[in-house]
Formats: C-alpha cells, sequence, structure tokens
C-alpha cells in the first residue's frame, strides 16, 4: 500500500499519496484549481496556459507542474491569486478573436468556462483583434486560428497510426500558430480527427460535417458550475426587497448594436409591468423618447461604437446619466461587429460596396455624406470612448440577469447572479 | 594530427546542422529540403517547418546571395540605424524584409549582434561589418557587386578592453597561456575541483548567479555515465559582448574551464551552443580545438589523468534569443524548437539527450579555469566581500569609451559612468532589456550581486533619448523573441506594446501607467521562464524611477469623457473615400 502523506491547500490538511498532481488532488478534495492546457494523462504537464497558477512553498508556480509531496504548502483562493489567474484568462480572451455568439464550441468551450467561474465580465487588456487565418485545406479539418490558444494539447497527443505528429508550433512570439501537417491530417480516421476535436478545449479544431453544436441548456457549462461542489461557494440569495422603494429614472440606447439586448430586456414580460410602476424611461427606443429631458439614475448602453454619431450619443449619456452601465458583449468590447476589427476599414467597405456579387455595374461608390455618420477605422468598446461604471456579460444577457443589476444598482436590492444567468453568448 | 574523441552525434540530433547545409546551398531552405529532413528523421514535414520558422536565420523563401542583417537594437537605432537602412536600401534595391528583384542581396532586421561598441552594424553573408554610414554601404555594395567576397571586406572587429583593476587584480583579461589550468588539475580529484569553485563562490555569469559549485555537483552525484558539459555562446542580450571578446581573445580559457568541469563532473563531451551571429568566431575556436588535441589537453588521458576522456564541438544556432534560456538551448541542441522546457527536471538531472548536463556560460568557464590557475586565494583577494572576484562588463551607447571593462565586484556605478566618458548620463541600462534601468544621478549605487548585479551590459544614454523609444524597442525585442509557449509571455508583451503605444499617440491617462505595473507584475509571475518573468523589468523600473517623464505625458480623463479619445484619427479612414 502506497504512503501517505499530508499536504496543505489553503490551510487545510489533506492526507494523499506521493507523487500525484496537484491539480487532480485539489479536485478530488473540492478545491477547483482553474486550468486550460492540463490534461491528466500528458506527462510532463504541458505547463503552457499558466491559469492553474498557485503559491507554492511560497513562490508563483503553476499547480499542474507540482507532484504532491511532504511538506507541500500551497496556498490557491487568497484574492492576488484569483485575480492573476483572472487576468491569465483575459489575456488568452484578449489575444484571440474568441466571438462566443459565433462559435461551435460555444457552450461546451473550456476557455469560455473558465471565463464564467471567474466571472469575467470585462477585460482589463485590450483585444489585440490580430488578423488570423481560418484554414479550410486540410481533408476533414478546418482549423480556426482565431480561436486556438496554444495549449499544446493536440501537438502533443493527435498523431497518426505510424506515429508521426499532426500539429506542430510554427514561428515563435506572438506569430507563434499550431501548424496542421496536411498529409498526416489526411491519413487520419474519422474517430481519430473527431477525437482531435474534442481534445481541443476551444472550437480551433473541427471536423468538416460533423456537428459540435448542441441546444442551449444542454451543453457541458451552461446550467452548473464545476465549483458548486466545494465548499464555501455562495449559493443564490433570497433577494433583500429594500422596503418603500423611490421612483428612478432610466434611459437607454442601442448604438452599434442588433436590438437583441433591448429584446431580452423585454423578456422579464409580466414584470416590465411591476418595473414600470418604479421607474421612468427617459430618452429610449422603448418608448421612442428622443432627447434627454432630465438627468438619469441609469443609462443602459447596447453595442459599442462603430460611427462618430455612437460616439457623440455615448457622451452625450455619459453626461445624463450618473451610472452608466455596458449591456452585452458588443458595448463591452466590440462583440460582433467587431469581426471587422482584424481587417482594415477599407477593405470591408470595398468588399461591401464595390466587388459585391450585389453591386451594380458603373456603380462604384462607397456612400459618403455630411449627413451620414462617418465609419470609424474599426468598433470601439464603450469603455475606451467614456468611463462605464457596470458591465454585463452576455449576447444578449438574460432579461434576470439585466435587471437584477438595475435593480441593485437603483435601490441596492441584492441579488446573486446564478452560474446558468451569466453568460457570454 | 589527433582527430575528436566524440562519436557522431545521433541524426535527429543534428536538424540545425542540415537545415544549415540548405540554407548555405541555396541561400534559403526548399521543400525538397523539408520534405528530405522529414524523410530522413521518419517525422511530418510539420515538424521540420516548426524548427525552420523558428530561428530568424532560416528562410524558406530565397534571401539573396548576400544576406545582409542589419541590427535593430536601440544602440544601433540612436546611432543612425534608420539612415543606414536606407543606405542599404537604395545600395542594394532590396526591400526591407526581403531581396531586391535579381535576388543578388537580401535585407532583413536582426536582433543585437554583439557588436554594441560599434554600432549601426550588420552582418553580411555572416561577416561583421560595423561603424556603418551612409558612404561606408555604397562603397561596400559597389564592391561586392563587382565580385569581391564578403569576407575580404569585412571589419577587423577590435576588443576595446578599456578598464581592467590594477594591481595585477585582473583576471580574464591577464596575459593567458594555453593548458595553464589544465596542467593544475591532476593535483586535484574532481570533488576538489568542486570545492574549489565553491570556496571561490563562483556564480553564473550568463546572469542567474546560480552557484556553480552547486550545480556542478548536482551533475557530478547522477549516477548516469553519459554526461555534457554545454558551454552558452549565445549571448543575445541585446548590449552584451563581453563573451565575443572573452573568445576571441582567449578561446583557450574557456574550453579550459569546461575541461576542468568535465573532471569535476565526469562527463565525455563538452558542445560550444554558438550563436550564429558569432559565425565569424567559429574558424578560431575550430582551430583552438585542434590546438587543444594536438597539445594533449582534448583527447584521452587529459594532463596525464589516466582514464580522463574529453572533447570539444561547436553546435551554432540559428538566431533565436531564447536559446540563451539554458533549457531552451538543450531543445536546440538536439534539433528541435528552442523552447525552454518545464522545470520538471533540472538539466543536471535530465539535461542534453535526458543525460546530466552542466549548462554554463562562455565567462562562467573562463572564471572556472582562471579559479584553478591562479588558486582560490588570489580570487578572494579581488572583489566585494560578499563577490569574490571581477565581473566582465560591455559598455556601450552614450559614452565616448564603449568597450569592455573588467570590474572588481563594488564598484560604484558613477566610477564606471566617468570611466567610459559618459556623455551627460541620464537613463543607464543595467544587464539588457531583461535587466533595470536606473538613473544615472545614482551613482553610488554599487555593481554587485548585491545592489546591480549585472550580467554584463550596461548601456548609457543620454537625456536627449526618449525613454519612450527605449522602451518600445525593447518590448519589440520580446514581443517577437519569446518562443510563444505560454500565455502570459506570447500575449503579455503583445498587450504592454498596445499600452506604450497609446502612451506614444499621447492616449494615455494615469491609469494607465499604474496598469503597465500590475501587467507586468502578472508577467513576472506566470511566465514559464526567465524571458517572459523578466521581460517587463525595464518597463516597470522606468514608470518608478521617472515619474516625471511619465506624468507629463499623461491626459485628462475630464469627468469619464476619455477627452483623449481621438475622434478625427478614427476617422481618418473613412475620410478616404470622401468624393
Amino acid at each position: 500500500m502506497a504512503k501517505t502523506i499530508t499536504i496543505k491547500i489553503d490551510g487545510r490538511e489533506i492526507p494523499t499519496e506521493p507523487g500525484r498532481n496537484l491539480v487532480t488532488v485539489a479536485a478530488e478534495n473540492g478545491i477547483f484549481i482553474p486550468s486550460l492546457c492540463f490534461y491528466p494523462h500528458i506527462e510532463p504537464p504541458l505547463g503552457t496556459c499558466r491559469v492553474c497558477t498557485c503559491r507554492i512553498n511560497g513562490h508563483f508556480g503553476p499547480a499542474c507542474m507540482e507532484k504532491t509531496r511532504e511538506g507541500l504548502e500551497v496556498e490557491v483562493n487568497t484574492p492576488d491569486l484569483t485575480d492573476t489567474r483572472k487576468a491569465l484568462v483575459e489575456m488568452i480572451f484578449a489575444e484571440g478573436n474568441h466571438f462566443c455568439p459565433a462559435c461551435e464550441k460555444s457552450g461546451d468551450c473550456d476557455l469560455q468556462h473558465m471565463g464564467y467561474e471567474m466571472g469575467m465580465s470585462k477585460l482589463r487588456f485590450p483585444h489585440l483583434f490580430k488578423d488570423r487565418l481560418i484554414d479550410f485545406n486540410p481533408k476533414r479539418m478546418v482549423i480556426e486560428h482565431n480561436r486556438c490558444v496554444k495549449c499544446r494539447r493536440c501537438v502533443e497527443e493527435v498523431l497518426t497510426t505510424d506515429g508521426r505528429r499532426v500539429f506542430s508550433f510554427c514561428n515563435r512570439g506572438n506569430e507563434t500558430v499550431v501548424g496542421i501537417d496536411y498529409d498526416a491530417e489526411a491519413v487520419l480516421s474519422e474517430e481519430q480527427a473527431v477525437a482531435a476535436m474534442h481534445l481541443c478545449p476551444t472550437g480551433a479544431i473541427l471536423v468538416k460535417g460533423k456537428s459540435l453544436a448542441r441546444p442551449f441548456g444542454d451543453r457541458r457549462f451552461d446550467m452548473e458550475s464545476s465549483k458548486i461542489a466545494a465548499p464555501g461557494q455562495p449559493e443564490e440569495k433570497e433577494a433583500q426587497p429594500a422596503g418603500e422603494l423611490e421612483r428612478k429614472t432610466i434611459a437607454t440606447i442601442s448604438l452599434a448594436g442588433c436590438f437583441g439586448c433591448h429584446m431580452s430586456m423585454l423578456d422579464i414580460d409580466l414584470g416590465f409591468l411591476d418595473l414600470i410602476e418604479l421607474v421612468d424611461f427617459n430618452k429610449s427606443p422603448l418608448n421612442d423618447i428622443k432627447e434627454f429631458t432630465k438627468i438619469c439614475d441609469v443609462g443602459l448602453i447596447e453595442g459599442g461604437c462603430c460611427s462618430s454619431e455612437n460616439v457623440e450619443v455615448l457622451r452625450e449619456f455619459r453626461k445624463k446619466c450618473k451610472l452608466l452601465v455596458a449591456v452585452g458583449e458588443c458595448s463591452i468590447w466590440g462583440g460582433l461587429p467587431a469581426m471587422r476589427n482584424m481587417i482594415p476599414l477599407e477593405e470591408c467597405l470595398e468588399e461591401a460596396y464595390l466587388n459585391s456579387m450585389s453591386s451594380e455595374e458603373g456603380e462604384f461608390t462607397v456612400p459618403y455624406h455630411e449627413d451620414l455618420p462617418k465609419i470609424l477605422d474599426k468598433v470601439y468598446a464603450c469603455s475606451d470612448i467614456v468611463k462605464i461604471d457596470y458591465f454585463i456579460p452576455g449576447c444578449p444577457p438574460t432579461a434576470t440577469h439585466i435587471w437584477k443589476a438595475v435593480r441593485n444598482l437603483l435601490w441596492n436590492e441584492q441579488y446573486s447572479v446564478l452560474y446558468s444567468e451569466f453568460k457570454y453568448d | 594530427m589527433p582527430t575528436s574523441t566524440i562519436p557522431a552525434p545521433a541524426s535527429g540530433t543534428q536538424l540545425l546542422d542540415q537545415l544549415w547545409a540548405c540554407q548555405n546551398a541555396r541561400g534559403y531552405i526548399r521543400d525538397e529540403d523539408v520534405e528530405a529532413c522529414a524523410a530522413a528523421l521518419g517525422i511530418s514535414e510539420i515538424e521540420i517547418e516548426g524548427v525552420i520558422s523558428f530561428y530568424h536565420f532560416f528562410h524558406r523563401r530565397p534571401a539573396g546571395r548576400f544576406t545582409i542583417y542589419l541590427n535593430n537594437s536601440i544602440v544601433s537605432e540612436f546611432k543612425g540605424f534608420e539612415r543606414v537602412k536606407a543606405a542599404f536600401e537604395s545600395a542594394t534595391g532590396a526591400v526591407w524584409n526581403g531581396t531586391d528583384p535579381s535576388g543578388l542581396f537580401g535585407l532583413y532586421p536582426t536582433a543585437c549582434i554583439g557588436l554594441s561598441d560599434q554600432e549601426p552594424a550588420a552582418l553580411i553573408n555572416f561577416q561583421p561589418f560595423t561603424n556603418l554610414n551612409s558612404l561606408k554601404v555604397k562603397g561596400i555594395i559597389a564592391q561586392v557587386k563587382n565580385g569581391v567576397p564578403a569576407e575580404s571586406l569585412a571589419d577587423e572587429i577590435p576588443d576595446h578592453i578599456r578598464y581592467v583593476p590594477d594591481g595585477d587584480k585582473a583576471i580574464f583579461f591577464r596575459p593567458y597561456h594555453p593548458g595553464s589550468a589544465v596542467v593544475k588539475l591532476p593535483a586535484y580529484s574532481p570533488g576538489q575541483v568542486i570545492d574549489l569553485i565553491r570556496q571561490v563562490r563562483l556564480t553564473g555569469r550568463g546572469g542567474a548567479f546560480f552557484p556553480t559549485g552547486l550545480k556542478w555537483e548536482s551533475c557530478a552525484r547522477q549516477t548516469n555515465p553519459v554526461k555534457y558539459i554545454v558551454c552558452n555562446a549565445d549571448e543575445g542580450e541585446p548590449g552584451t559582448f563581453k563573451d565575443r571578446v572573452l573568445m576571441k581573445t582567449a578561446p583557450g580559457l574557456m574550453i579550459e574551464g569546461m575541461i576542468a568541469a568535465g573532471y569535476a563532473v565526469g562527463a565525455q563531451q563538452g558542445i560550444i551552443y554558438l550563436r550564429a551571429e558569432y559565425t565569424w568566431l567559429k574558424p578560431k575556436l575550430d582551430k583552438t580545438i585542434q590546438q587543444f588535441r594536438n597539445l594533449g589537453y582534448l583527447g584521452e588521458d587529459i594532463a596525464g589523468i589516466k582514464g580522463f576522456q574529453f572533447d570539444v564541438r561547436i553546435q551554432l544556432g540559428a538566431g533565436a534569443y531564447v536559446c540563451g534560456e539554458e533549457t531552451a538551448l538543450l531543445n536546440s541542441l538536439e534539433g528541435k524548437r528552442g523552447e525552454p522546457r518545464t522545470k520538471w527536471f533540472y538539466p543536471t538531472e535530465k539535461g542534453f539527450l535526458d543525460c546530466p548536463t552542466v549548462v554554463n556560460n562562455v565567462e562562467t568557464f573562463c572564471a572556472a579555469a582562471r579559479a584553478l590557475e591562479l588558486g582560490a586565494e588570489k580570487i578572494l583577494q579581488t572583489g566585494a566581500p560578499d563577490a569574490p572576484g571581477t565581473k566582465v562588463l560591455s559598455v556601450s551607447g552614450d559614452c565616448r569609451l564603449p568597450g569592455i571593462y573588467e570590474v572588481e565586484w563594488g564598484m560604484p556605478l558613477g566610477k564606471l559612468l566617468d570611466l567610459c566618458q559618459a556623455d551627460d548620463p541620464h537613463f543607464v541600462q543595467i544587464s539588457g532589456p531583461s535587466g533595470i534601468c536606473v538613473p544615472a544621478a545614482q551613482r553610488d549605487r554599487l555593481i554587485a550581486p548585491s545592489d546591480l548585479s549585472c550580467g554584463g551590459a550596461v548601456m548609457v544614454f543620454n537625456a536627449d533619448r526618449d525613454i519612450l523609444r527605449i522602451l518600445t524597442n525593447f518590448n519589440d525585442f520580446f514581443k517577437h523573441e519569446s518562443c510563444g509557449v505560454c500565455t502570459p509571455c506570447r500575449a503579455g508583451n503583445f498587450i504592454l506594446q498596445r499600452k506604450l503605444e497609446k502612451i506614444e499617440k499621447g492616449l494615455a491617462y494615469e491609469d494607465d501607467f499604474k496598469e503597465l505595473i500590475a501587467w507586468g507584475n502578472i508577467m513576472k509571475k506566470t511566465s514559464r521562464c526567465g524571458l517572459g518573468r523578466t521581460a517587463p523589468n525595464t518597463l516597470i523600473a522606468a514608470l518608478e524611477q521617472f515619474p516625471a517623464y511619465f506624468a507629463a505625458k499623461a491626459g485628462n480623463k475630464g469627468d469619464g469623457l476619455n477627452k483623449n479619445f481621438d475622434l478625427e484619427q478614427a476617422e481618418t479612414a473613412y475620410d478616404q473615400f470622401a468624393p
């Protein structure tokens, strides 16, 4: 029988056997250490994503690279470590081009899941919007480089039957990509290709004709947090009514958005009737009031800024609203309209107006008139233009999430946002 | 004539040599070459592509019969890089980062080539050309076009040894006679050599200052009969050129240090990992190795020690700063991408080809050889109380006497600035971009492990040099040179660049400076190897040490309206469609 040793995680003594992986041992004991590249049977571990960074016997280090041994003392859930790990996940989001609502893997994506677990609503880092390829050349696969997090799992694990690698890191620095060997890929069986697709923590490896998509609610990370089993996690609190509620004023706007977030606001259905008793809507598409008539308590902003008019309106909102809330992915960081941020504006306009199939012979103009708002070089997050006080993620955020947040801001009512309500898609 | 006693290395580990052969044959690596290498090794072509694309001296497209690499380090930038670049473009007709239409010339940027005392400098077919200016460039290219080989046009590289301590205290730059360390070996047992190294408290001179004795001992303890000694001659830290001068003036000293290490830990083979930028030093090293074999200092029964067999070979790198990290270097030696390994094993346990390996810097081996030659007592009489001995510094930038300074540990910064005749110094960069910056006014700071522990580079900048330009140059360097494996280094350096661009455009606020420090610290805490952990060092130090400079760059947020947001700039792309 194996020897038993004791390790300490956040002060808690945990008996285990020596030489086991720290991430695994922690998970068995209900302690969640976030990780992306970690895959239990790859040894030595890859140690690429760094998302499992903890303080190990006083030094920062990735938990996945640590074997249990006598005297091992690990800090996992201190405020600085939690923030550091969150920063790493944010970095991965900032570096790639991750448009969750447009991704087949959404809901089943390890990266997105890490974002949920860490409560990531807005990145502290600027999105890099680096132009990346989508490679349709392989026989069975499509490689979506926008979504690759360079975890290295596929490099190590996807081999042909005769032992050749299908993937390899190529280039270096910020140009690093996972290259695919077309010849090796072509000899993979369909099962091997599908296994590679599932091995990928995000939606970077797709197999033609094999959909990953599953209905909402059935996906791996839709309903339940992997932290739920762990003790000490917050549970849903009873709403605490704040007694007599003062009447407040709200303004809303949709900038470079699709009005989906406004649709979501309406999704509280009959609850809206109760709300009308408590709030006035000032400038808003919901009541079609075009101009501000007073200072509002809260401004809800849908959409980012893609034109000079968006910038003007947003600045007006900042002046007229005590609190500004960015609602939905587009207002938080650009969202789907920001898909054009990887491509120069000239190319976008030429493609849309000059080279498109519907362009008429002899019609070679890009609309430009003093009455038209000017299109900006890229889609900006609202927080690039003005100070935003709060962010509600989602595409769109669910109705309950929006109104819980607004009620909290207006009347300081306490709610907890459930795991199942906090989503990027 | 005695020949190498090293058995031919396994072919898989010699991929770099094979790729060099292909590259040298035609100036680039063809699809057929990739196919052939993959077939020979029985691996996928993508793995070969992965290796090729890691090293920036390997090309997959023709790169000119004469390939010019112009150094873009900060010292070069300040000494006229842009003008020299323009001169090369007009003289050769080559486009930057490409070739001329005829394919005669290729013109590419490269990171520091170890000639910071003679910038702007370039390599043409790996021969050094220094102190370049427009006129000189014109002359060189005209002669090359007339068929004069680049080798015969290359500059003689002066050593610029400007200072050694008085009173016979020099350790490195004193007269050298081949074999003076090796002949002392028979008087020592292997364990006693390690004791001696410990006694003189030698630490790793590449800049990490890990105790050398501890490293050797840990390797000596391993039971594997096959062990390796690797000399890290991949001096890539911008501003550093001390190893160039050490290898040029006394290559034997370094080899003697390797022999001593081989004797101490029980290794039979030594490998010098020489950066490709120093290809022009290779003939001299080859000659010295042969000379040592002839003298019986390499081969069998060295210095009469029965059964002590040791020999040395050279492995050429191919252009990657990160290969100076010891585990990345080991991967590169094995013919792989030069990605640092995880710390699952130490190199002294499983290093080159999974065998116990000692990796030390050129200067460390030289110091070890001198310790044997001069004895511990002599070494202990020099330097600072906590760090005996001397340190070789390479000084460059805004000073009249750039070059090599062998200083005793503990020299005040002010004295060094006076010695090199720094011209109105303002910003001193210690240990290259991965080190730290110090205001030149802090003259009392000591060059010592306890204060400014300098790996070798000292770059001096005067008050006219824009600090932001220094920082963006460094950041750009790290962004390119990161191996790309771990998130914080690969993405972090890129993210920092965006923030620096924001400051450059005058769009920054006070908060941005605080965020830069916080983000830099995240990279330091979480990166996988020393590159990412040190990349933000200078940036953080500059923000802390030069607050007035940055305060002047901060804009006014103005009631949450981010007044610096430049709407007009954001509209310019669209405005070109105005009728």
